[in-house]
């Protein structure tokens, strides 16, 4: 499974018991969906909300953006029943909250792999985001990043990890600054994408890019969204520079010609040009919508 | 007969007239005289230092030779806070006056109170651009024997000019005014900024009464309206609801779908080829519209382009952008918010301007001729690009044509901006209910769900698939969105006329029947 650099520069929440926001979820250009049965849901709406996600998710047309569902841990008693209604319709992806260890998430894959078998399904196509929302999270992140084929993403979830330190959570970010740095570099590590917490003002705008460039500055790779208008914010924020794109073509199209002669490693303006630099160069095209012909 | 939109439009109508069919946007302008003849403007005298000044609005009602059968006009400039409409047909009933023809600019909510007066005889012909809420839910019912005339802002005006409404009194709030009638809608505290649309009423009116809460010294100025066509002048305690006439600053909205609908629209526009240097806009002051213009200020400034003129309802994001520098001059026919009188007053590239001069067709030119983009709304488009903006989906009249047409007739780029289906209502439509914009004049759909651009444009298609957009087929768009919200069972309707919606030239672009009450 290629694991690294999909295209995840925002991931909008949707609450799975709202179905005009589910409905229009598509519409906003987001690169991922969320549909949320966990905590944008109250309690006495979970089951409404798990029966309104399973049968709008394969009804709805979401265009071009990945579909996911962050489902109930399973230590409360939405978790299992959340598994079993969603797993079947086989969602890009899973998002687990407050996951906290690998041997956690072995048991969750082993709960979803047993539906996907009485169902017929792979193991393959679906894959699982780890939220990493509490102390004991952070500290076992790269276990729960790297063990796993089906962990393709991790994010971190700000307001429920400072809540787990009992401190108060800032917009400065000071209190989760080595929690996102050790979640990141869990991440790159593991080759898998990096998802940042909510910005939560949605009228401060010149707030959500300043901490949008500063979580691309320490390696996120996204930032999950909470209404659409923040979308185009951390797109722009993701978007290559002109700059970026022409060098990023010139390696791609160099690394072709030179593949094709069959030579791994060669030089542009004097500069070494290996695999990990034209899998970067190739992302950046990725994100600037550019294919090399 | 049908008219070239394939509409059934009757020869003649009991009480209205011989009608003409429309022909295309632009069939009668293009000869370059009008055969119908302007009709002069009644002369009067007053006496050297005679008082104007009348104790209340009923002397000077009694005044003006109130008479069955006679034509009363009104502006709309004070939105949904206007009482004037209100109490001089109470007073005119009050007075057994009968089968009077109501021409009022546009007509709103606030309007609802006379519907006893359509019911009973007082009233029993309207002009307007606009009707709404009872008023339109009872006229679509049949309440009146003589179908509505739904005309244009420009429309209006030429109505008037030719004598197809001959207005025997206007009533005109002014939020300041002196005694010799000089008025104005830019100060005050119950300002609302331009008076554009009353211009013609006072010209035309054989009698004409200024209203107002606020009696300077002679004399007011600017000389928005004139003495020289004012016969009384009569000051009250209120011309309206203040919080209804001017509700402070206009502000962007934060609905996410309007935005997302109107950076679209602003992407439409940077890469349609009319964003250019010099570049003159219109935006309306509702929903996406507005918002449009919040995109096209970034886009102004990022790429250094100054516009040459904003024009129409404007709002103080309207202002802001004359302040900012990003365009040469305002032209005002209407003022959308408290804080444009302001600018209106101090500024001299902050201009108010007639509706004449707006969007009259019937001149060597009107400012919407000159429009290189304008965005508009609609209530529903059809797969023709044909808009409907007067009636709803549950049939009733509940819209304005504005200036609707008037501005999409005259822009280089016409840009609608709506959702693709509000509710469960889908927009787009095989035939929408009522053409009050022909399709001819449209350029281009933008929804959330992708935009539209009308065949009859390749080149302007071809700009946009460039610039990467999301370019779908009207009829396509039309198929996904029925499969969301499923198509919903036609409205029923009787044979009977209720509207007539007259094209800004005076031909007839569509009318509309008796809906079926269930």
């Amino acid at each position: 499974m290629t694991k690294i650099f999909k295209k995840r520069r925002s991931m909008l929440y949707i609450p799975g018991n709202n179905p005009a926001m589910i409905q229009q979820g598509g519409v906003y250009g987001a690169d991922s969906i969320l549909l949320d049965l966990e905590d944008a849901v109250a309690l006495n709406q979970k089951d409404a909300a798990r029966i309104l996600v399973r049968n709008m998710i394969n009804v709805i047309d979401f265009y071009d953006s990945e579909v996911c569902v962050r489902v109930n841990h399973l230590s409360t008693p939405f978790g299992l029943a959340d598994l079993e209604a969603i797993v079947p319709l086989q969602p890009s992806a899973i998002r687990y909250p407050k996951t906290e260890s690998g041997e956690e998430v072995a048991e969750l894959l082993k709960i979803i792999e047993q539906i996907e078998d009485r169902h017929g399904l792979p193991h393959t196509k679906m894959t699982l985001h780890a939220m990493i929302e509490t102390a004991m999270g952070v500290q076992n992140v790269f276990d729960i990043a790297s063990k796993f084929d089906r962990v393709d993403a991790i994010t971190i979830g700000g307001q429920d990890l400072t809540a787990d330190m009992n401190i108060v959570y800032t917009p400065d970010g000071a209190g989760i600054d080595f929690a996102r740095k050790r979640i990141v570099m869990a991440a790159k590590a593991s080759h898998i994408d990096v998802i940042d917490t909510v910005f939560p003002d949605v009228n401060d705008e010149d707030g959500l890019r300043r901490e949008t460039e500063y979580a691309k500055r320490i390696g996120f790779t996204g930032k999950a969204v909470i209404n659409p208008r923040q979308i185009e914010i951390i797109h722009d924020v993701y978007t290559p520079t002109d700059e970026e794109v022409r060098k990023a073509y010139r390696i791609v199209k160099e690394f072709k010609i030179n593949s094709a002669a069959g030579i791994g490693v060669f030089a542009i303006d004097g500069k070494m040009i290996d695999a990990p630099i034209v899998t970067r160069a190739e992302y950046i095209l990725r994100l600037a919508n550019v294919t090399v012909g | 007969m049908l008219n070239s939109l394939g509409r059934e439009i009757p020869e003649y109508i009991e009480g209205i007239g011989k009608l003409e069919p429309f022909q295309g946007a632009l069939t009668k302008l293009s000869k370059g005289w009008m055969d119908e003849p302007t009709i002069p403007a009644p002369n009067k005298a007053y006496l050297p230092h005679q008082s104007k000044l009348c104790n209340s609005l009923e002397e000077a009602i009694l005044r003006s030779n109130p008479h069955n059968g006679m034509t009363v006009s009104f502006h709309h400039h004070l939105r949904n806070g206007d009482i004037l409409l209100v109490q001089t047909l109470t007073i005119l009933h009050n007075m057994g006056i009968r089968d009077i023809t109501l021409a009022s600019s546009s007509l709103n909510e606030c309007h609802d109170p006379i519907l006893p007066y359509l019911e009973d005889g007082t009233v029993t012909r309207i002009y307007s651009s606009g009707i709404r809420s009872q008023l339109g839910r009872a006229i679509a019912l049949g309440v009146l024997d003589i179908p509505v005339v739904i005309h244009s802002h420009g429309g209006r005006v030429r109505s008037i000019h030719t004598g197809k409404i001959q207005i025997d009194l206007t009533v005109i709030a002014a939020s300041a005014a002196d005694c010799e009638g000089n008025a104005t809608g830019s100060h005050g505290k119950s300002a609302f900024g331009s008076i554009g649309y009353a211009v013609i009423d006072a010209r035309y009116a054989k009698q004409v009464i200024v209203v107002t809460d606020n009696l300077v010294n002679f004399p007011c100025i600017p000389l928005s309206i004139s003495q020289n066509f004012v016969d009384q002048v009569v000051v009250v305690d209120s011309i309206g609801d203040a919080s209804k006439i001017a509700t402070g600053t206009t502000r962007i909205t934060n609905s996410p779908m309007d935005l997302r609908i109107a950076k679209l629209a602003a992407d439409v526009i940077e890469h349609s080829g009319f964003f250019e240097p010099g570049f003159a806009f219109q935006v309306g002051a509702g929903g996406a519209s507005l918002a449009v213009a919040k995109f096209i200020r970034e886009k102004m400034k990022t790429k250094a382009i100054k516009g040459s003129f904003m024009l129409g309802g404007i709002t103080s994001y309207c202002v802001d952008m004359l302040n900012d520098g990003l365009f040469e001059t305002i032209f005002d026919v209407q003022s959308f918010d408290a804080t444009v009188s302001n600018s209106l007053l101090n500024n001299r590239r902050h201009i108010e301007i007639p509706a004449a001069l707006y969007a009259n067709p019937f001149n060597c030119g009107c400012i919407t001729n000159k429009i290189d983009v304008v965005v508009l709304g609609a209530l529903e488009i059809d797969v023709d690009f044909n808009v409907n903006v007067i009636t709803g989906s549950e049939g009733n009249v509940r819209g304005a044509s504005g200036g609707h047409s008037d501005t999409a007739s005259g822009a280089n780029l016409t840009v609608v901006v709506c959702p693709s289906f509000r509710g469960r209502i889908p927009i787009i439509k095989k035939r929408v209910h009522t053409i009050v914009t022909p399709g001819e004049s449209i350029h281009v759909l933008v929804t959330e769900r992708g935009i539209c651009v009308n065949p009859a444009f390749p080149e302007l298609e071809a700009n946009l698939k460039r610039a990467g957009l999301n370019i779908k087929d009207i009829h396509d768009l039309e198929i996904e969105v029925d499969k969301i919200t499923g198509i919903p069972a036609p409205l029923e309707y009787t044979d009977k006329i209720v509207g007539i919606v007259e094209y800004r030239d005076g031909t007839i672009i569509d009318v509309i029947h008796q809906l079926k009450e269930k």
